[in-house]
C-alpha cells in the first residue's frame, strides 16, 4: 500500500492544532459553559504558540530536506551554512548589550546576526563557490559565531543577563505572542517559496553537478537561493525560538521513505512534518512539570531526536551490512 | 552542427579546432590525461574554454540559456552517480526537466526512453538493486527522455561487459540513424574503429587526427600516440587489435 504523505501530514496537522490550543497546564474543555473565559488566553497565548511552532518548524523541515538535497547527503542539516549560530550571536549580543529588555529588539538582533552570516558566506565563497567551499565556509563561519558567543557568555556584564543568555539559548517558544509571529512570517513564507523553487534544481543535482548543469540546471542561481532560502527560514526560527536542534536533520529521514526520494518530493512533506513535530513537542513542553517553569523545546527535541536518530543509524548500518 | 574553433583550455586542450555532424557517431579517443573528458565538456556548454568557442549551429554553445542548451544536448557523465536511491522511472523522468511539456508529454517521452533501452519491467526498480548494465540503460534513458538533437557521453561504456557494450553501441547507431549527433569518449580503440562514423584523437590537449576510423586509428597513429605496436586484423567493420610484445 501506498502511503501519501502529505494528506496524512494535513490531517494529522488539523487534529494536532486544535488539540495544542486546548492543552496546558491550564486544560481548556471546549464544551464546558465556561469556555468563552478562556478566549484570552487561548487567542494571546496559545494561539500565536501554535503559529510560531508551526513556522519553525516547517522551516526547519523544509530547510533540512533542501540541504540534504544540495548537499546530496543525508546527515546535512541547516545548520551547515552557520547561519542558526550567526542569528543566535545576534541575539545574545541583545542580551549582552540589554537591548533585549525591548522585546522587539532581540529578534531583529538575530535576523541582522542571520544577515550578516549570509554576507559573510557570500564574502568567503563568492559568485563561483562550489559546494564543498560554501559547507566549509559555512563550518568555519558556525565555529566563529560559537566561539564569540562563548566569550559573550563569559563576559557577561551580570548573573541576571549571563541566565537570559543561556536559557534563550536553549530554546523555547514560552511568552511568545503575536509580535513574535509578525517578526517570523515574512522571512519564513519567502524562505519557505525561495526553498519551493530549488526543487527541480534539487532533483537534477542527484545526478551529478556536471549532469545538473546540462539539465539547465545554473549552480551560482541554486547556490544563492539556498543560502537566501535557508537564511531566512532559520534565522527567522532562531529569532523568535532560540537554538532548535534536530527538527532539520530528522525530519526529512521521517518522511523520505513515503516519498518517491526526489528531493523537491521531499520539501513538502519535510514542512509539514516540522511543522508538526514542533507542535507536538511544544505541546509536550508545556504539559510535563518541571520545578521552576516548563521543559526548554530545544533541550525536548533533543531529548527525543538524538534516540530516535541513534536508531536510524542502526537500521542503515543493518541495511549496509 | 556542433562545432569547436579554437578552443583551448590551458594545460588540456590547446585550439582545437572542428566540425560534428549530426546522424553520424563520433568518437573521441586518446590516452588518460589528452584532454577527452574537457573537450566533450566543452562541446555539452559545461566548460567554458578560456580561447575559442564550441558553437551549436552557429551560436557559442556557453552562452546559450541553459535550458535551451538542456533540451539540445543531452550528457551524459562517467561516473553516473545517482545520490539518491529512486526508481528507474523516476531517474529516468529527470531527462524531463529541461523541457516541462506538461505531465502527460513528460510521462510519454520517459515510457519511450525506457521501452527503447528495454527497460520497461524496471520502472518500479530502485536504482540500487539494478546491476551495471541495467544501470548504464538507466541512465542513458534519462538522456533520451530528454529527446535532445545531440548525444555527449563520457566513456559509456566503461564498466560493461562486452555484450552489454555491443547491445549500448547498437543503441547509440539506432539514434544516429535517426538524426541524432552521438559523440562518445571512448578508451576501447576496436570499439571506436568498428563502431565510429568518425574518430577525433587527441594527444597531450591536441588534435591529431579527425577522420573516418580507417584512416585515423592507424599502425603509425596508435604508436605515435600511445606508444604501443598494434597491428588491424580482419575485414572493415568487424576490426580486431593485435599487439606484439613490448
Amino acid at each position: 500500500m501506498t502511503v501519501r504523505p502529505v494528506p496524512l501530514l494535513l490531517a494529522a496537522l488539523a487534529l494536532a492544532v486544535p488539540l495544542s490550543l486546548l492543552a496546558g497546564q491550564v486544560w481548556i474543555d471546549p464544551l464546558a459553559p465556561a469556555a468563552r473565559n478562556a478566549l484570552p488566553i487561548l487567542i494571546e497565548l496559545r494561539l500565536p504558540r501554535a503559529v510560531l511552532a508551526l513556522l519553525v518548524g516547517g522551516g526547519l523541515g523544509a530547510a533540512g530536506a533542501a540541504m540534504q538535497g544540495y548537499l546530496r547527503n543525508p546527515l546535512a542539516d541547516p545548520g551547515l551554512f552557520g547561519i542558526a549560530p550567526m542569528a543566535a550571536l545576534g541575539a545574545v549580543l541583545s542580551f549582552w548589550t540589554g537591548y533585549a529588555a525591548q522585546g522587539w529588539l532581540l529578534p531583529l538582533f538575530a535576523l541582522a546576526g542571520a544577515a550578516l552570516g549570509m554576507a559573510l558566506l557570500a564574502l568567503i565563497a563568492g559568485r563561483t563557490g562550489g559546494v564543498a567551499l560554501f559547507t566549509l565556509a559555512g563550518m568555519m563561519i558556525a565555529s566563529l559565531a560559537g566561539a564569540l558567543t562563548s566569550l559573550a557568555i563569559s563576559l557577561a556584564p551580570n548573573p541576571f543577563a549571563l541566565s537570559e543568555i543561556v536559557t534563550w539559548l536553549m530554546g523555547a517558544l514560552a511568552d511568545r505572542g503575536w509580535p513574535d509571529v509578525l517578526i517570523a512570517l515574512p522571512p519564513t513564507l519567502l524562505g519557505l517559496l525561495v526553498l519551493w523553487r530549488t526543487g527541480p534544481a534539487l532533483d537534477a543535482l542527484m545526478l551529478g553537478e556536471s549532469a545538473a548543469r546540462s539539465l539547465g540546471v545554473d549552480p551560482a542561481r541554486l547556490l544563492w537561493r539556498m543560502v537566501a532560502g535557508v537564511g531566512l527560514v532559520v534565522g527567522a526560527g532562531v529569532a523568535v525560538a532560540g537554538i532548535i536542534g534536530f527538527v532539520g536533520l530528522v525530519v526529512p529521514h521521517l518522511v523520505r521513505l513515503f516519498t518517491d526520494r526526489r528531493p523537491s518530493a521531499l520539501l513538502l512533506p519535510s514542512a509539514l512534518a516540522g511543522a508538526l513535530l514542533l507542535l507536538v513537542a511544544d505541546c509536550l513542553c508545556r504539559l510535563l512539570p518541571l520545578a521552576g517553569g516548563e521543559l526548554r523545546l530545544g533541550i525536548a527535541l533533543s531529548l527525543i531526536g538524538a534516540p530516535f536518530f541513534l536508531r536510524l543509524l542502526l537500521a542503515m548500518r543493518r541495511e549496509i551490512a | 552542427m556542433l562545432a569547436a574553433k579554437q578552443v583551448s583550455v590551458p594545460g588540456r586542450l590547446e585550439a582545437i579546432t572542428t566540425a560534428l555532424r549530426p546522424g553520424q557517431i563520433t568518437a573521441i579517443c586518446g590516452p588518460n590525461g589528452a584532454g577527452k573528458s574537457t573537450l566533450l565538456a566543452c562541446l555539452a556548454g559545461l566548460h567554458a574554454p578560456t580561447e575559442g568557442v564550441a558553437l551549436l549551429d552557429g551560436h557559442p554553445v556557453a552562452t546559450l540559456p541553459p535550458l535551451t542548451r538542456a533540451r539540445a544536448i543531452g550528457f551524459l557523465p562517467q561516473d553516473g552517480a545517482v545520490a539518491w536511491d529512486v526508481t528507474v522511472e523516476t531517474l529516468v523522468r529527470l531527462g524531463r526537466l529541461p523541457h516541462r511539456a506538461g505531465p502527460e508529454a513528460d510521462a510519454a517521452a520517459a515510457r519511450a526512453a525506457m521501452a527503447a533501452l528495454d527497460l520497461e519491467g524496471f520502472a518500479a526498480r530502485p536504482v540500487s538493486a539494478l546491476s551495471g548494465g541495467e544501470r548504464a540503460r538507466a541512465l542513458l534513458a534519462r538522456v533520451l527522455a530528454g529527446e535532445p538533437r545531440w548525444i555527449l557521453a563520457d566513456e559509456p561504456l566503461a564498466s560493461l561487459d562486452l555484450a552489454h557494450q555491443l547491445a549500448l553501441l547498437a543503441r547509440f547507431r539506432i539514434l544516429a540513424a535517426g538524426g541524432a549527433g552521438v559523440v562518445l569518449v571512448l578508451h576501447d580503440l576496436a570499439q571506436a574503429m568498428n563502431q565510429a562514423d568518425r574518430v577525433l584523437i587527441l594527444d597531450q590537449g591536441r588534435l591529431v587526427a579527425d577522420g573516418p576510423p580507417e584512416t585515423t586509428l592507424t599502425h603509425a597513429m596508435i604508436a605515435e600516440v600511445w606508444g604501443l605496436d598494434a597491428h588491424w586484423l580482419g575485414e572493415p567493420g568487424r576490426r580486431a587489435l593485435a599487439f606484439s610484445p613490448s
